[in-house]
């Protein structure tokens, strides 16, 4: 009797183990399986839209063109948060569970959060150019990469853009620099470096936080401004609030020529509502912008005529979404690095840390991929996990992005002692912080 | 001393100093103060008729704009797309009215309440499934709306900057007030409307249709939700941020009064040019950012001596 119960218990299991298998994603023995967390609605999707397209698509097209990467396929499935934390945090248990071989949170909150949880769950945390910027020390970070570039990079890169225009770094003392902010994670990242640049250049540095929930009603901010008048204004937006920002300095004829976004205020969209007076805005970007290069050309052929893409034909090869053709560049790269240095082909997440850990994107390699000059060649190890590479200033036209600057470094000399110092300071109010375990493949 | 001078004193002497800027602030706190006001009206609109707080009113302004700016689009022109999104806020009128509110007569308004609630992340997910999350940009010039600026130089080289999008936006509010004000009291649904809000018995014992008026009030509602899209639309853009506007009408709805039209437009006017000054001349002192919070202090400030609102009824219930 007892036997019979024993019995029907396993039975049972094993049926409920065969109900649940089905919710996995299918997936061949030739197979690997990335979830990417997205963001198509809520308040932030006019962003997160364009990105989550360009990183499906390029997956997608190797899928269709290669058959994956080396004959492996890459599973994509797409986790929706909204831009909110606690969903992200659900997305990323949810990518653990499926086994996803890395997790693009795509939001600074959400990388917060899930970077203690990396290490322990041993699934690499790719932060491209957003989350925490301290994360480029692989020593402290092995588990969380955030390459080409760092926000302090960036930070450095637009006072030295500033200072560029100003004639030298001296003559940034006395200037008056505005900085107006998403009042989130995102937003706040930046501005320990920026203070301290401030002290030691001798600008002064206003602040203009924007709250979540005021991001379309930003008059006071720009009245604000009006009044101070600072010489130059830096933006740190995303979502509703970038489109906002171009029209309410346009609004109060604020030098365009001297407002200067980081990247991830460069949507074409974002521009786009400003109209006649967004003419002469600025941002970084280090991501080409166009459909003329041949991977995106594949993209085009195999996916958008087919139908088998979600972007509005006439957004192809706009900024955020070749940003997002970048990430997954990254993504591919990575996985093939990893079957090279494990010699697998089916690859599991801690073996894809290592491919992160030892890109390796050159000019002839950029030149195979069909991305000639789409990025500035890129490359990590273990001590550096973002590499401080080069970007470029972008003007809008009052049609499109113009590229404004060649490509130029950011003060990595200023930047990385800091970011050192972040990342110790980390450690201590997160102790015990483990420290690295993991061995050095390069 | 010095921290007392400069909340005391400080902001004082920047508004002298300054007197175009503050002109500037008041003006910028005006528009804003209007389009809280066209906000609060919706919801002041559908409480007074039916005692729902509609928590749905922000969607429908988003709703109604991507409505208006996702049929010209699709090619339709613009005073057609408008007329045509005029139609859908009417059939989603007639729709509330049959599917959520008839069922729940006589329920606890609680249970209305969270209907709206229910209501609101319906047409959230509808909204996305039909025109999708990206934002779209407002049809501001096809629909006839003035668009630029005119400057005016005040004193010894002082500007007084008037956007013409936003002088259209407080013309329109005043006509559309003025409208529902001629409405509410010189027509016979208008006066039915108002005997519904007084008293719902009475009302049907005189022959007055409960179910009619739900529905003109939603419509109305829609309308008003329609005109503040429009408006908001055109200062940033037709996204699902604009949801969250919506919940700048709660302090509006606290000092004006859940049942008065002039409440929903003098407390807007408050709000906005509060909010504004407050953060203007005294948010430095605390790194800025205090208007969203400001907007509740002067509602709360105001509550402590009018606890029914502004224009709020004075409730008096015997026990």
């Amino acid at each position: 009797m007892r036997l019979h119960k024993l019995t029907a218990a396993a039975f049972a299991l094993g049926l409920s183990a065969g109900i649940a298998l089905p919710t996995l994603p299918a997936m061949a023995e030739d197979s690997v399986y990335i979830q990417l967390a997205t963001y198509r609605t809520g308040p932030f999707a006019g962003s997160g839209i364009p990105v989550a397209n360009g990183m499906a698509d390029y997956l997608n097209m190797l899928n269709e063109r290669d058959g994956g990467v080396n004959g492996v396929k890459i599973v994509v499935e797409e986790c929706e948060t909204g831009y909110d934390t606690q969903k992200g945090v659900e997305c990323y248990e949810q990518a653990k569970s499926k086994g996803t071989l890395v997790f693009n949170p795509y939001s600074t909150g959400i990388t917060l959060q899930v970077i203690p949880k990396a290490s322990v769950d041993k699934i690499p945390v790719l932060s491209m150019a957003y989350g925490l910027s301290a994360a480029a020390d692989g020593n402290t970070f092995p588990w969380v990469f955030n390459p080409p570039v760092t926000y302090w990079d960036g930070a450095s890169g637009i006072i030295k853009h500033i200072a560029e225009q100003e004639g030298g770094m001296e003559n940034l003392k006395g200037k008056k620099i505005g900085y107006i902010f998403l009042d989130a994670g995102y937003g706040r990242e930046p501005i320990p470096l920026l203070e301290g640049m401030a002290n030691d250049y001798g600008f002064e540095l206003v602040q203009y936080p924007v709250p979540g929930k005021e991001m379309q009603n930003q008059a006071s901010q720009w009245l604000n401004v009006r009044r101070d008048r600072p010489d130059y204004m830096v933006m740190w937006g995303w979502g509703a609030m970038n489109p906002t920002a171009v029209k309410e300095a346009a609004k109060i004829r604020f030098p365009m020529d001297k407002f200067i976004g980081i990247w991830w205020s460069g949507g074409e969209d974002d521009a786009r509502a400003g109209g006649e007076g967004a003419k002469g805005y600025k941002t970084l970007n280090f991501n080409g912008v166009g459909t003329d290069f041949p991977a995106i050309q594949d993209i085009k052929t195999l996916l958008v005529d087919t139908g088998k893409s979600q972007v509005d034909p006439e957004k192809l090869g706009e900024n955020l979404y070749n940003r997002g053709v970048m990430n997954a560049v990254l993504m591919a790269e990575a996985i093939r690095v990893a079957q090279e240095k494990t010699g697998k082909t089916v690859i599991t997440s801690e073996d894809m840390r290592i491919g992160l850990e030892n890109l390796n994107i050159d000019d002839a390699r950029l030149a195979e991929i069909g991305l000639s000059g789409f990025m500035s060649p890129l490359s990590t190890n273990c001590e550096e996990h973002s590499g401080h590479h080069a970007m470029y200033v972008q003007q809008w036209n009052g049609e499109a992005w113009e590229k404004a600057s060649d490509w130029f470094e950011p003060m990595t000399d200023k930047v990385k002692p800091l970011l050192a110092a972040a990342a110790e300071e980390y450690k201590t109010s997160n102790a015990p912080w483990p420290e690295r375990a993991e061995a050095c493949a390069n | 001393m010095d921290f007392l001078y400069s909340i005391l004193i400080d902001p004082f002497v920047q508004m002298v100093e300054l007197p175009d800027f503050l002109l500037q602030v008041l003006w910028e706190g005006f528009v804003a103060g209007v389009l809280y006001a066209l906000i609060a009206l919706g919801f002041v609109l559908i409480f007074k008729a039916s005692g729902v707080f509609n928590f749905a009113q922000g969607i429908m302004v988003v709703f109604a704009g991507l409505t208006l700016v996702g049929l010209h689009e699709k090619g339709v022109p613009a005073y057609l797309a408008l007329i045509l999104t005029i139609g859908v806020m009417g059939l989603l009128a007639l729709a509330v009215e049959r599917f959520v509110m008839r069922p729940l007569v006589n329920q606890p308004d609680i249970i209305l309440l969270m209907s709206t609630i229910g209501l609101t992340y319906f047409l959230i997910g509808f909204g996305e499934f039909i025109f999708g999350g990206e934002p779209k940009q407002m049809i501001t010039e096809e629909l006839g709306l003035p668009t630029g600026s005119t400057a005016f130089e005040i004193g010894d080289g002082g500007l007084l900057i008037l956007q013409h999008i936003d002088v259209a936006a407080a013309v329109i509010a005043i006509i559309m007030v003025g409208m529902l004000a001629i409405f509410f009291n010189k027509t016979r649904i208008g006066r039915a409307l108002r005997a519904v809000a007084d008293d719902h018995q009475a009302a049907l014992s005189v022959g007055i249709s409960l179910n009619q008026i739900w529905a003109i009030v939603w419509f109305a509602a829609g309308i008003v939700a329609l005109t503040t899209g429009i408006m908001w639309g055109a200062r940033s853009d037709v996204s699902f941020a604009l949801e969250i506007i919506a919940l700048k009408a709660l302090p509006v709805l606290i000092l004006g009064g859940f049942t008065s039209i002039p409440g929903a437009i003098v407390g807007g006017l408050i709000i906005g040019i509060g909010e504004k000054i407050g953060e203007i001349y005294w948010g430095p002192l605390v790194g800025g950012g205090i208007e969203s919070w400001l907007a509740y202090m002067i509602a709360l400030i105001f509550l402590l001596f009018r606890p029914q609102g502004l224009f709020g009824e004075r409730i008096i219930e015997r026990v």
